[in-house]
């Protein structure tokens, strides 16, 4: 077996900070103004190249069934736009959810980078939007959600497609966070053979089984050079992989980042930290969430559900999954938590 | 009465589901199917049920609408193709059903605002997508009880149901149901989201409306004004079932549908399908009993020079 350091010292990889984006889920859509220009300045100033900024669920993502965000996705992209000096900023686009017309506004408001999402067997409905993505000159990503639910090789058909569509990096998501290293490294290395050499991959992870960081190691090895994490974790379920600690592992495997390792340290612990009203933790709920396969967005409305109507979080997140839901079904929940109260009468 | 001829534009999912609908009418005769591919599975088909068939598009039938009294036609191809096809139609008197989210034309969604389209020599009618079908009647249920500030609706379908046409207008699809959950289902604003799931066995169309009244709302009467349009609905679609709610919080008013397919074409599972069908049907059942009795002259519509 052949070991982790010499296939990833001397990799260069690029950080991708979702904590303004993933982490909005966290914090139920409801980060300000201030709050993100402050974090995006100091992750500019650690030499983070990506920030990610958008409603949780996209462009277009502020609704009943996700949360109405404290701002419009205008107002968040522009403040972040004055802030960051180096960094690209990106959007999250998924095609049901956001419109072409929202991809527009997001490149006139300063983004540069887009990852246009579908479910991992969906590729085809991402046409319109990774065109436009190119159209518009942003950094173009196609973004395959809940790769656990297929086969490796079902993803590389659907990989090729957003390649052809003109997307110019494709990742590997592991939305619920039920991977686990041999399940990446599967992905990823099958990836790279197939995309072209020019076509960049990478790889997002969620820390719900605590793989964040070694999911994304495996990711490197296996020829992945971008990564999405978060300072502080600060995303859905139990976070993403900690920006801040796979940067600090990288720095001991000689994977170069580019980012100020102790600069970052203290953005997620002085700025990103005291916005949480709880730091991201693998609870009874997200331990779950990675242990059955749900789409990590459910752990909130869940939780909200078992308050509401006294059917336990996990037990509705296990019926989730029984039931194969995806990501973007929220309204699934409640749905859910309705019929178990009658089952249970 | 002789039957109103017809043709269905596009051999997909949804113009082979019509297909075996139209074969059931009594008061519509479909003569012709049109598609773009010749090793069309759909258009094999349909010549063995008769049908005359191109696949040379809608120029294929151009030369043959007049000679075949043709006068209604589906188009169930996608929002790219239709202003075309629904130019050289309308030039030869064709009413054309619109089954894409182009939506060039007035709006249709039966049990909401089908009579009111009667009589009014509208050569083309769009009918929203299956989404707004199966939500935009809940939301009108709604409205017509309070003034609605806002409507949401989320429909998830089938992987299977949903065919390329589809897929390659997803964004036309979404700003088509937004707009039309508010300017037909009378919300003040709109937005609809559409998620497609590949799990298997393939999942039964389900659909979530979302309202929020202006004013606190009326449970009871909100309650009994949703029964009454989900029986409304189940004339055309018997499989329009409600699942859960309606729930109230706040002012939000919460009903969770399913809606099963008569199996036609796909199977059960594939509801989005058959309540499109069903609700052009109906549309165009209506307009042929108006031809039939004389009250719409079907006009050849040029456009200026």
């Amino acid at each position: 077996m052949m070991m982790l350091e010499p296939q990833v010292r001397n990799r260069k990889v690029k950080l991708h900070d979702m904590c303004l984006r993933d982490g909005m889920h966290s914090m139920r859509h409801q980060i300000t103004l201030e709050q993100m220009s402050n974090i995006a300045a100091g992750l500019d100033e650690a030499g983070v190249p990506f920030l990610q900024v958008t409603h949780g669920d996209g462009l277009g993502g502020s609704s009943l069934n996700y949360g109405r965000g404290l701002h419009t996705d205008q107002e968040y992209i522009t403040a972040v736009a004055k802030t960051v000096k180096n960094a690209t900023i990106s959007v999250l686009l998924v095609p049901g959810i956001g419109t072409l017309d929202e991809l527009r506004m997001a490149a006139d408001c300063g983004a540069g980078c887009v990852h246009v999402a579908s479910h991992c067997t969906e590729a085809d409905v991402t046409e319109q939007h990774i065109g436009l993505g190119r159209e518009l000159g942003l950094d173009t990503v196609g973004f395959l959600m809940m790769a656990h639910m297929v086969s490796p090789e079902h993803l590389f058909e659907q990989a090729l497609l957003m390649e052809s569509y003109g997307a110019q990096t494709v990742y590997c998501v592991d939305s619920a966070g039920y991977m686990l290293p041999d399940d990446v490294t599967a992905r990823i290395s099958g990836l790279r053979a197939v995309l072209a050499a020019e076509t960049e991959i990478g790889f997002h992870a969620h820390h719900n089984l605590g793989m964040g960081v070694a999911n994304s190691l495996a990711a490197v090895a296996a020829g992945a050079c971008r990564i999405d994490g978060s300072a502080a974790g600060l995303g859905a379920g139990a976070g993403n992989t900690p920006l801040e600690l796979f940067a600090a592992v990288s720095e001991r495997l000689g994977i170069e980042t580019g980012v100020d390792l102790f600069k970052l340290m203290d953005v997620a612990e002085d700025r990103v930290l005291p916005i949480m009203p709880q730091p991201p933790r693998a609870d009874r709920d997200s331990i779950t969430l990675g242990y059955a396969g749900v789409y990590s967005t459910f752990l909130y409305q869940a939780k909200d559900a078992e308050k509401k109507y006294g059917v336990p979080a996990r037990d509705i997140l296990l019926e989730l999954a029984r039931k194969k839901m995806i990501g973007g079904q929220e309204d699934m929940i409640e749905d859910t938590a309705l019929s178990m109260v009658k089952e249970r009468a | 009465m002789e039957k109103v001829k017809c043709a269905i534009i596009g051999s997909g999912n949804i113009g082979t589901d019509l297909l075996y609908k139209l074969r059931r009418s009594e008061v519509l005769e479909p003569v012709w199917m049109v598609g773009i591919e010749p090793d069309s599975e759909g258009l094999q088909r349909a010549r063995g049920l008769g049908l005359k068939t191109t696949p040379d598009g809608v120029d294929g039938i151009v030369p043959h609408v007049v000679e075949d009294e043709v006068q209604i036609a589906f188009d169930a191809t996608s929002a790219y193709a239709h202003a075309e096809n629904s130019r050289k139609l309308n030039r030869l008197g064709v009413l054309v059903i619109d089954l894409t989210p182009a939506a060039i034309g007035p709006l249709c969604v039966p049990p909401v605002n089908l009579a009111k389209l009667s009589g009014q020599q509208t050569m083309n009618v769009n009918m929203v997508t299956c989404a707004g079908q199966a939500t935009i009647p809940m939301v009108a249920a709604v409205s017509e009880i309070q003034e609605v500030e806002y409507a949401e609706i989320i429909a998830t379908v089938a992987s299977k149901s949903i065919g390329m046409g589809t897929r390659k207008n997803i964004d036309e699809f979404t700003r088509t149901t937004s707009a039309a959950v508010a300017q037909v289902g009378g919300a003040a604003k709109g937005k609809a989201i559409v998620v497609v799931n590949p799990a298997e066995p393939p999942l039964m169309m389900r659909d979530t409306v979302y309202c929020e009244t202006v004013e606190e709302p009326d449970r009871a009467a909100i309650t009994a004004s949703v029964h009454k349009m989900i029986a409304a609905v189940q004339q055309y679609v018997p499989g329009y079932n409600l699942k859960n709610g309606p729930t109230f919080e706040g002012r939000k008013v919460s009903i969770f549908l399913e809606v099963e397919g008569l199996g036609d074409f796909l199977p059960k599972y594939a509801g989005n399908l058959d309540i499109m069908t069903a609700a052009a049907l109906r549309t165009a059942e209506m307009f042929a009993k108006d031809i039939q009795a004389g009250k719409f002259k079907l006009e050849q519509v040029r456009e200026n020079a």
